[in-house]
């Protein structure tokens, strides 16, 4: 059997201080597969991206990605990673198209000078998140919308195996919202693997193969979506750590899908 | 009219203009990465920490570049240890750290020999400048020069998005370390022109101004280039009827333009902006 897309095993990680921001999380994600990653804000999701992307190194465990350590992924390419909030500075002189292009940048000869195939790549990402009218806009005179969709157009363009999404749904329109499911889900049937956090528990059946629930710090449980979500398992997730907690403290989403 | 072209008559003057123009487009095409990378302090940190540098290779017959270049790394060397290892935040470990270089340099002046020119070091003395320093002063420019060619896109794409960057296999650590590199390497070409002090104004005001006028980054450094060549060779041509004081013509002269742009940029200038405004307000109201 081949590597999986990714394998994260028991690992734990902090930043500084004596307090683990992950606590021997497990998680595995086969290729082809997308896998959404829900629990309670301060959970752990977004640190559980930055520890797969190795920004925070693990103190125990280890994570590889196609059976490769992270690192050596990252220089070949294989991984593409969207973070919650772009961490930019939104006046800076690029144009849209200038960022779609640094996602193939990696692969770029010495100078990074993008070949024909690159300016394809990059104008078929932009087209398929409908961006090619704002291609030319300075980053800045984009709405939120726009703006998530300009850094999910970079990550397409890097033609990427394993993507990592983190809550790519937060603070869209309904229309962006579905334009980005419709997007995974082509992306997983290409056999690229997918991981993407959300809150929109109502959507997962939906798009995602997996689930893995995370909370407290760690991954609860991870399994096929229909295995997965299920009232008791939400009940750990979001009522906090008890299994036999209080159902009224389930969000309300989170009842509908049962 | 004669007065007016009687400066180019002379080789001292044709050798600063040619100079001091080189030195004002290799700083004006960092500037462009420093102003917005944020590191205008570093700037100013690591012109002032090379005094000792300058000072010590006097002492022992050295080219004055390296001692500067190599006092330029420690200061850069000693911000990173020092807030890596304490609670202080980075701008103030860079102004402790420049600010002790520096006076170690005053003190080694005064006590060393009359033969220093203080003056010189602090505020260049392009007008005299010797052809061997003016060989080490090309020589530095030109390194510095090429590295950002080559290294231009990753150095952008550091300096616009470190994660990013990281993600898809760069080595962001040795960005961090080329940029700082390259300014120290860039400043010391820019010593004999505008002096320690002044060369932190070399260093963003082009590209200050450049932001001023453009949303593309590539435009950016052309018109970075442009107004720091201008402003090197007007300055330094002024400063042939004060008798002096090269550098700080120089400077005024990019300050000038900087306040041009500041009023009169096409979209980010104070009247364009204030105009926007107005148009936008007065849509609103009728809308």
């Amino acid at each position: 059997m081949s590597a999986p897309a990714l394998d994260v095993q028991g690992v734990s990680v902090a930043y500084g201080g004596g307090r683990l921001a992950l606590r021997n999380a497990t998680l595995a994600l086969q290729p082809g597969r997308i896998c959404g990653l829900v629990g309670m804000n301060g959970a752990g999701k977004s640190t559980l991206f930055k520890t797969i992307m190795g920004f925070l190194p693990p103190l125990r465990g280890q994570v590889q990605v196609f059976g490769e350590p992270v690192r050596q992924a990252q220089k070949a390419g294989v991984i593409a990673y969207v973070p919650q909030a772009e961490d930019v500075d939104w006046d800076f002189p690029v144009s849209v198209r200038d960022v779609v292009t640094m996602g193939r940048q990696g692969r770029m000869g010495l100078l990074r000078r993008p070949s024909a195939a690159d300016r394809d790549a990059v104008q078929a990402a932009l087209a398929r998140v409908s961006m090619t009218d704002f291609a030319e806009r300075q980053i800045g005179e984009l709405s939120g919308g726009q703006r998530k969709r300009a850094f999910l157009a970079r990550a397409l363009a890097q033609d990427a195996r394993l993507l990592l999404l983190d809550e790519p749904f937060g603070g869209v329109d309904v229309g962006t919202s579905e334009a980005i499911t419709g997007l995974l889900s082509d992306l997983a049937d290409s056999g690229r693997s997918v991981l993407v956090s959300t809150h929109d528990l109502g959507t997962l059946e939906t798009f995602c193969d997996d689930v893995a629930l995370i909370a407290d710090r760690t991954v609860l449980t991870v399994g096929p979506t229909a295995q997965t979500l299920t009232a008791g398992n939400l009940a750990r997730a979001f009522g906090g750590r008890s299994p036999l907690h209080d159902p009224a403290r389930i969000p309300e989403r989170a009842l509908e899908v049962r | 009219m004669d007065a007016l072209l009687a400066p180019l008559g002379y080789d001292f003057m044709l050798r600063a203009l040619l100079v001091s123009s080189l030195v004002g487009a290799v700083c004006a095409v960092l500037s462009c990465f420093i102003t917005l990378k944020g590191w205008s302090l570093m700037g100013d940190a690591v012109s002032h920490a090379v005094l000792p540098g300058v000072v010590l290779a006097y002492l022992l017959n050295l080219p004055f570049v390296i001692g500067a270049f190599v006092f330029g790394l420690i200061s850069v060397s000693a911000i990173g240890f020092i807030q890596s290892r304490s609670r202080v935040k980075e701008d103030t470990v860079i102004g402790v750290v420049f600010t002790a270089l520096f006076s170690l340099g005053l003190v080694m002046i005064s006590r060393v020999s009359s033969d220093v020119h203080l003056s010189h070091i602090l505020f260049g003395d392009v007008l005299g400048i010797s052809q061997n320093e003016l060989w080490q002063t090309v020589v530095a420019g030109a390194v510095a020069l090429g590295a950002i060619l080559i290294l231009r896109r990753d150095l952008l794409l550091y300096v616009f998005d470190a994660t990013h960057a990281r993600s898809i296999g760069l080595n962001t650590g040795f960005l961090y370390a080329a940029l700082l590199v390259i300014l120290a390497l860039t400043i010391v070409s820019a010593l004999q022109t505008v002096g320690v002090i002044l060369v932190v104004a070399m260093l963003i005001t082009p590209g200050a101004t450049a932001y001023l006028l453009t949303d593309r980054f590539s435009r950016m450094m052309w018109l970075a280039v442009a107004t720091g060549v201008l402003s090197s060779l007007l300055g330094t041509y002024v400063s042939y009827f004060l008798d002096g004081a090269t550098g700080a013509c120089i400077v005024l002269t990019q300050s000038v333009l900087f306040g041009l742009a500041f009023l009169f940029a096409p979209k980010h200038g104070q009247l364009a902006r204030r105009r926007q405004q107005r148009l936008e307000r007065e849509a609103e109201l009728q809308g």
